[in-house]
């Protein structure tokens, strides 16, 4: 059961701020939607292979070359605040 | 017939006898999408770019709203990316580049491609070009209207669980999720990396494998992209389904389908019966689970995925106004929640919520095995046939706002199209008919992994016989 304390736990994992007057409506449309979800516990899967990926496809590797890419200053282009060179956040520590 | 409303391949026949010049071609699009755009909306911004020179293929196309183009606003429709200008192509754009297309802006689409009706954008929702009471479907539901109102002669879209064959199917146009690897998704915004794929949406079966031929291709900045070499999908072209065996699933003939979305299917049927075809009775048994797994799988992708949309490297920032002392952690719940939308809130909640300490074995684990069993099911029945062919919706399309507060039932609308992305195979959506209120109906052609081929030729035979793609929306008169 999802009560509205756990759509609020969910939100703070997902770093979402949700008001309190919105919990309610999260909480009925979450709650259906895992309703519908659940029938997935009839399935027999003791014994299956989970897919994570279509193709059984191994880890890809480049060779280690230096080849053009973005300038740090393009990678920089859209920062909302930066300080000589870093990306410049809120307090993280208090 | 005004050139806005020609395919690709006859503007280059018209260009080639000197009836027309690509500079040409561009303002008469231009000119439709200032006369439709405000009734579609399916443009959210557009570009004035003009045809470079002699190039091999110097055709307007719309873009997306969620692949990268350098230098131009990209938001994948959501308020979160407002100001957002990649500083690189995407590979696909690169390749359209080569050929000397002429890009024309971006499309509107559901909030990051969650959706299936364009309802979520934060640019406004997409009206359907047949019917502008109804939803063009999505999420690329932009890049449907578009082509289907003429404002670009092709398109390019995305599809994790179907988001270019339903809309295409609602919009009347042809519409292909190529092979899983086929495509480089690099600067394709990613929704659910496991399942996305970019693909044409065109005016007709031609232009989609040619739109195909140029997008395709081995990428090693995409590391799922497969190294396979690119046929030339035009020479599939052929109208000979002499001893094709078509299958049809009959999962896929559920109640709730409408009435006529069935019938208009199981004359194709009778047509590829009476053509030579081989048509067998199939079963694909765990059919009923893909919706459930799809929305485990995809949305505990998008939760991961879209953890990078955090008012740090691009995009919008914004700090509780009460709070003078905001740490990071408020800075980044105050810009998510300021930025998504209630879907995309829903779907990072859901995916977080799958993926938990607790749920994990019961959802996330649960539903990657059940999508085992779904593309095996898929695999054995390729092993007896050439291609599936099925209906790529339940129904045409709906009206606007019939199930945009039941996010339940929206998602019930992808149950025919979310398998092949589950699978890896491509799909492809082609006009079959109309309903009795003149919406269009979508025929799905599935095949195995890289028979795109296969499905060219079994679509091209239909098409050519019937005609529907010869049929535009009216929505000017």
């Amino acid at each position: 059961m999802i009560t509205n304390e756990t759509v609020k736990y969910i939100a703070s994992l997902s770093r979402l701020h949700i008001e309190e007057d919105r919990l309610p409506v999260f909480r009925a449309e979450l709650e259906s939607i895992l309703q519908y979800i659940d029938q997935l516990a009839k399935l027999e899967v003791a014994n299956v292979p989970p897919t994570s990926h279509v193709f059984q496809m191994e880890n890809v590797f480049r060779d280690d070359v230096v080849a053009p890419s973005l300038t740090p200053a393009e990678a920089m282009s859209f920062a909302i605040d930066q300080h000589s060179g870093h990306y410049k956040v809120p307090k993280v520590i208090e | 017939m005004d050139l806005f409303a020609l395919t690709a391949h006859q503007i280059m026949e018209l260009i080639a006898s000197g009836a027309t010049s690509p500079v040409e071609v561009a303002a008469a699009v231009r000119a439709r999408i200032s006369a439709v755009n405000d009734r579609t909306n399916a443009f959210i911004r557009t570009y004035q770019e003009s045809p470079v020179g002699a190039s091999p293929m110097p055709i307007p196309i719309g873009i997306k709203d969620n692949i990268c183009v350098k230098g131009r606003l990209v938001t994948c429709a959501s308020r979160i990316l407002k100001d957002f200008c990649p500083p690189y192509d995407a590979a696909v754009i690169e390749k359209i580049r080569a050929v000397g297309g002429v890009i024309l802006g971006s499309l509107n689409m559901d909030e990051f491609a969650f959706g299936s009706s364009s309802e979520t954008s934060a640019y406004g929702i997409v009206r359907n070009p047949w019917d502008l009471e109804r939803v063009p479907g999505g999420s690329s539901g932009g890049s449907a209207a578009a082509v289907a109102a003429g404002e670009a002669v092709w398109a390019l879209g995305s599809d994790t669980g179907g988001s270019i064959r339903q809309p295409a199917s609602f919009c009347g146009v042809v519409g292909l999720k190529p092979t899983y690897g086929r495509v480089s998704r690099y600067g394709l915004i990613a929704f659910g990396s496991s399942l996305d794929q970019i693909g044409p949406i065109t005016k007709d079966v031609t232009d989609c494998a040619r739109l195909l031929n140029i997008i395709a291709g081995f990428d090693r900045r995409d590391s799922t992209s497969v190294d396979l070499p690119v046929p030339d999908y035009a020479l599939s072209l052929r109208r000979d389904v002499k001893g094709l065996r078509i299958g049809i699933p009959k999962e896929y003939f559920i109640a709730g389908i409408q009435p006529e979305v069935q019938a208009a299917v199981m004359a194709a049927v009778a047509f590829f019966r009476k053509e030579g075809a081989i048509i067998k009775d199939i079963s694909l048994p765990h059919t009923e689970y893909a919706v459930a797994t799809y929305y485990i799988a995809a949305t505990a992708e998008a939760s991961s995925n879209l953890a990078r949309f955090d008012g740090v490297e691009f995009g919008l920032r914004a700090v509780p106004e009460k709070s003078r002392k905001a740490g990071i952690v408020d800075m980044y719940e105050e810009t998510r929640a300021r930025g998504f939308g209630d879907e995309a809130k829903r779907r990072i909640m859901l995916g977080t919520y799958v993926l938990s300490a607790g749920y994990y074995d019961a959802y996330y684990l649960r539903a990657l095995k059940a999508r085992t069993l779904i593309k095996n099911d898929l695999d054995k029945a390729f092993v007896d046939c050439d291609i599936i062919l099925s209906p790529t919706a339940p129904t045409t399309a709906f009206r606007i706002g019939e199930k945009a507060s039941d996010p339940l039932a929206m998602y019930l609308s992808d149950i025919f199209t979310i398998p092949a992305n589950l699978a890896g195979v491509p799909a492809l959506s082609l006009p079959c008919g109309f309903d009795s209120a003149g919406l269009p109906i979508g025929l799905q052609l599935m095949a195995a992994p890289f028979a795109e081929e296969k499905i060219f030729s079994t679509a091209f035979a239909y098409e050519q016989a019937h005609g529907w793609h010869t049929k535009r929306a009216r929505l000017d008169l």
